[in-house]
C-alpha cells in the first residue's frame, strides 16, 4: 500500500466521521437501526460468501463470533480504556464457563440454579474473582502487571485439572440453557440451534454497551482514560487511581465471566482443554487488531478472530502464524488497530461542543494510542 | 504534523467578538461566577493558608531541602525562586504528596498532610501544573478540565451505571464550570480538540484550567511561562493576576526575573535546598544574598 492510497483511505474515514458526527441524534439512531437488524439476520439470511457451511454449522459460526465480540468488549474496558494489559483474561471466561457449568450440570455436585438465573451468579463470581486478583496486583504496572495476570490464566486453567470436582479433561455435560420449546416439542435453545443462542448474545452485548457507554460518559470512564494516559497525573488530578483500577478489573472480569457462561451453555460441554493461554493470547489480538480502546473496533476485530478460522477451515491449524503475521503488518502500518482509540467521555458533551466551537462534537484527527510521533 | 486548525463558524470566540463593550463584561461576569462562585465572599485574606514547617528531604546522601520553612498567606501570590537544583520542585513535589517530607510537616489550614495520598491532598485543596505538560493527551481539551472537576464529584460506580439524578447534576455542572473555565484562561476556541493536538501554549493554559477545575484552595503553577515569549509571559502574568483576584491563592515557580518581580506579592528564595530569603520583591531585588546567589561572589569580593 503506497503512501497516497492511505492518506486518501484516511481522509475518507474522516470525512465520514465528521458527517456523521454533524448529524443530530435521532438521525444516527436512524443509521444504526437498520445495520443492527441486519446484524440480527445474518444467520437466517447466510449469505453465500460469508456462510461457513459446509464445514461449520453458520449459526453456530455466527454466535462463536459473537461470543468473542462480546469478550472484546469486556476485555476493552481493562487494556483499552484503563490501560491495563492484561493477558489472563481468559481465567475470568473460564471462571465464568465454570460456574454455568457447576450450577446446572448433572453431573455437577452442586445445587442446581436456572441457566438464567446463573448469567447473573457467574458475572458477579467472576466480579469477586477480578478483585481478589487485583487487589494485590494493581500495584504493579506495564509489563510486571502482564506477568501475574498471564499466570492467573494459567492458574484457572490447572485448577480446573487439579481439583477433583472441577472433573479436568472429563469436564462437565449437558449444562443448561434457558427455557422453552417449539410447538413439535424440541427445546429452542438446543446445542446444534444457534440462531436464538445468536440472539441472546447479541441483546445481551446491547444491554452491555449501553452499560458501558454510560460509565464511559462519567467519572469512572475518565478516570480509566486520565490513568491510560498519565497514571501519575491522573492521581495528582484527584482519580483515586487504584480504586478505579479495581472497577475496571472487576467490570471487564464480569463481562468474560458472562461470555463464558454463554458459551457453556451453547456449548453445552466445558472442560480444561478449552481454556489455555493461546485463547488468551486471542483475546489480546482481537482488542488490538480492532483498536483498542474503541468499542465498535474490539467487536470486529473479537468477531474476525473466531470467524476467519471458520471461514477458511483449511487455514484453521495456521491461524497462529497467519494472526501473527496480521498482527504484525499491522502494527507496522497501523499501530493504532483498524479503527483507532474513540471515545466519548461527557454526558453531556455535545451541548458544550456547540456553544464553545459551534460543532456539537469533539473534532475526529489521527486518533491513535501508538507512541507519538508528532509529539511536540 | 499536528492538527491543522479548521475554520471555526459559530462559537463561543466569535459570539463574544460580535458582542457589545458592555455585553462583553457581562459575560465576564458570568464567566468569573462560574470559575470562582465564591470570590465576592471576604475570604480572610492574609491569615496562613500553607505552612511549611522545618521540612527536609533527603534522598540518600543528597539533601534536597535542609529544614526550609515558610508560610503561604491566603490571596497572594508567592513566587518560589532560585537557581538551578535549588530544592523548588522538590519543595512543591512535598508539598502534593508526590514525595513525603524525611523530617518536618506540611500544614494546610493548620492539618497536617501527614500520610495523604496524593488525591486526597488534591481533594484537601493543593492543585498544581507540571513543568513539563503532563495532559491526558488523548482526551478534548473540555474533558481534560473536567477530570479536574471529578475531584469533587461523588457519583459512585452504580451512579454512573444507571445514570442517577445525581449523576446527571455533576455531569451538567462539571461541563459549565469546564466551558467557563476555558474561557477563563482563554483557549474556548480549541475546546473539542485533543490536548496532544493543541499548541504549546494552550497546552500550558489547559493545565492551569485543569488544576483550577479541581476547586483548590492553593494552586501551585511549576514554571508555568517555560518557553514563552515576551508577549505570551505578558498574557500569563494577567491571567495569573486574574486568578488571584478572583479569590486563589497562588504560589509560583518561575526562572524568568520580570515575570516574577512583576506579578508576585512575596518571594521566598531557595539556594542549596535551604531558604536564603523572604520578603517583598522589592526587598528581595535588593537583598546581598539573592544577589550572590544568582549572579554569584565575585572572588576578590572578600579582598
Amino acid at each position: 500500500m503506497t503512501a497516497a492510497v492511505a492518506t486518501r483511505q484516511e481522509s475518507g474515514i474522516r470525512r465520514f466521521r465528521n458527517r456523521w458526527n454533524g448529524l443530530s441524534r435521532p438521525q444516527q439512531w436512524a443509521g444504526v437501526i437498520p445495520i443492527v437488524v441486519l446484524i440480527y439476520f445474518i444467520p437466517v439470511i447466510n449469505p453465500p460468501f460469508l456462510t461457513t457451511e459446509p464445514n461449520t454449522n453458520f449459526p453456530i459460526a455466527m454466535f462463536h463470533g459473537a461470543t468473542y465480540a462480546l469478550v472484546a468488549v469486556g476485555l476493552n474496558v481493562v487494556v483499552g480504556q484503563a490501560g491495563l494489559l492484561d493477558l489472563g483474561y481468559i481465567g475470568f471466561y473460564a471462571v465464568g464457563a465454570y460456574v454455568a457449568a457447576l450450577f446446572t450440570s448433572p453431573t455437577s455436585i452442586l445445587w442446581k440454579v436456572p441457566y438464567l438465573g446463573v448469567l447473573p451468579l457467574a458475572m458477579l463470581i467472576t466480579m469477586v474473582a477480578g478483585v481478589l486478583l487485583g487487589s494485590p496486583t494493581l500495584r504493579l504496572r506495564g509489563d510486571y502487571l502482564a506477568i501475574v495476570t498471564l499466570g492467573f490464566g494459567e492458574i484457572v486453567r490447572l485448577l480446573a485439572t487439579v481439583i477433583p470436582a472441577l472433573q479436568g479433561q472429563t469436564g462437565f455435560s449437558g449444562i443448561g440453557a434457558p427455557p422453552g420449546n417449539y410447538a413439535n416439542g424440541k427445546p429452542i435453545f438446543a446445542v446444534t440451534n444457534g440462531t436464538p443462542w445468536y440472539w441472546l448474545i447479541c441483546t445481551i452485548i446491547i444491554a452491555v454497551l449501553l452499560l458501558v457507554g454510560n460509565l464511559e460518559r462519567s467519572r469512572v470512564g475518565r478516570a480509566w482514560i486520565a490513568i491510560r494516559e498519565d497514571e501519575d497525573a491522573a492521581e495528582i488530578m484527584g482519580v483515586p487511581t487504584y480504586k478505579f483500577k479495581l472497577w475496571a478489573f472487576a467490570i471487564g472480569a464480569a463481562i468474560g465471566g458472562l461470555s463464558g457462561a454463554l458459551f457453556a451453555g451453547q456449548n453445552s460441554h466445558i472442560d480444561n482443554q478449552t481454556m489455555d493461554v493461546p485463547t488468551s493470547a486471542l483475546f489480546v489480538a482481537a482488542v488490538v487488531l480492532g483498536g483498542s480502546g474503541n468499542k465498535v473496533g474490539v467487536m470486529i476485530g473479537g468477531f474476525l478472530i473466531s470467524y476467519i478460522p471458520d471461514r477458511f477451515t483449511n487455514l484453521a491449524s495456521w491461524k497462529y502464524l497467519i494472526f501473527g503475521i496480521i498482527l504484525i503488518v499491522l502494527m507496522i502500518f497501523r499501530p493504532q488497530g483498524l479503527l483507532g482509540a474513540r471515545q466519548r467521555l461527557l454526558a453531556h458533551g455535545r451541548n458544550a461542543y456547540q456553544r464553545l466551537v459551534g460543532k456539537p462534537e469533539q473534532l475526529s484527527s489521527d486518533s491513535s494510542l501508538a507512541p507519538e510521533k508528532d509529539a511536540v | 504534523m499536528s492538527q491543522p486548525t479548521e475554520p471555526v463558524e459559530g462559537g463561543i470566540v466569535a459570539e463574544v467578538a460580535a458582542m457589545t463593550a458592555d455585553q462583553r463584561a457581562e459575560h465576564a461576569e458570568a464567566v468569573a461566577e462560574v470559575v470562582a462562585a465564591d470570590r465576592e465572599v471576604a475570604v480572610n485574606y492574609g491569615d496562613t493558608l500553607l505552612e511549611m514547617r522545618d521540612v527536609t528531604m533527603r534522598f540518600g546522601g543528597l539533601v534536597a531541602l535542609d529544614s526550609v520553612s515558610f508560610e503561604i498567606k491566603r490571596g497572594e501570590i508567592l513566587g518560589l525562586i532560585g537557581p538551578n537544583g535549588a530544592g523548588k520542585t522538590t519543595c512543591f513535589n512535598a508539598m502534593t504528596g508526590v514525595y513525603r517530607p524525611t523530617s518536618g510537616q506540611v500544614l494546610l489550614e493548620g492539618q497536617r498532610l501527614g500520610k495523604r495520598k496524593k488525591h486526597q491532598i488534591t481533594q484537601l485543596g493543593i492543585a498544581r501544573t507540571f513543568q513539563n505538560i503532563r495532559l491526558f493527551g488523548e482526551m478534548t481539551a473540555l474533558e481534560n478540565v473536567v477530570v479536574g472537576t471529578d475531584a469533587r464529584h461523588k457519583t459512585s460506580v452504580v451512579g454512573a451505571l444507571i445514570r442517577s439524578p445525581r449523576h446527571q447534576r455533576e455531569e451538567r455542572e462539571a461541563v459549565d464550570r469546564a466551558s467557563a473555565l476555558l474561557e477563563f484562561v482563554g483557549i474556548a476556541d480549541r475546546a473539542a480538540d485533543k490536548a496532544r493536538n493543541l499548541p504549546y501554549g494552550y497546552q500550558r493554559r489547559l493545565e492551569i484550567a485543569r488544576a483550577l477545575a479541581t476547586e483548590p484552595k492553593l494552586l501551585c503553577l511549576d514554571e508555568p511561562a517555560a518557553g514563552f515569549n515576551p508577549t505570551e509571559k505578558e498574557e500569563l502574568m494577567g491571567l495569573i493576576r486574574k486568578i488571584r483576584d478572583d479569590g486563589y491563592t497562588v504560589l509560583l515557580i518561575e526562572h524568568d526575573m520580570r515575570l516574577v518581580m512583576g506579578v508576585t506579592d512575596r518571594i521566598v528564595v531557595l539556594e542549596f535546598g535551604k531558604k536564603i530569603a523572604d520578603g517583598l520583591p522589592a526587598q528581595i531585588r535588593e537583598n546581598p544574598a539573592v544577589i550572590a546567589a544568582y549572579l554569584g561572589v565575585p572572588d576578590d569580593g572578600a579582598a
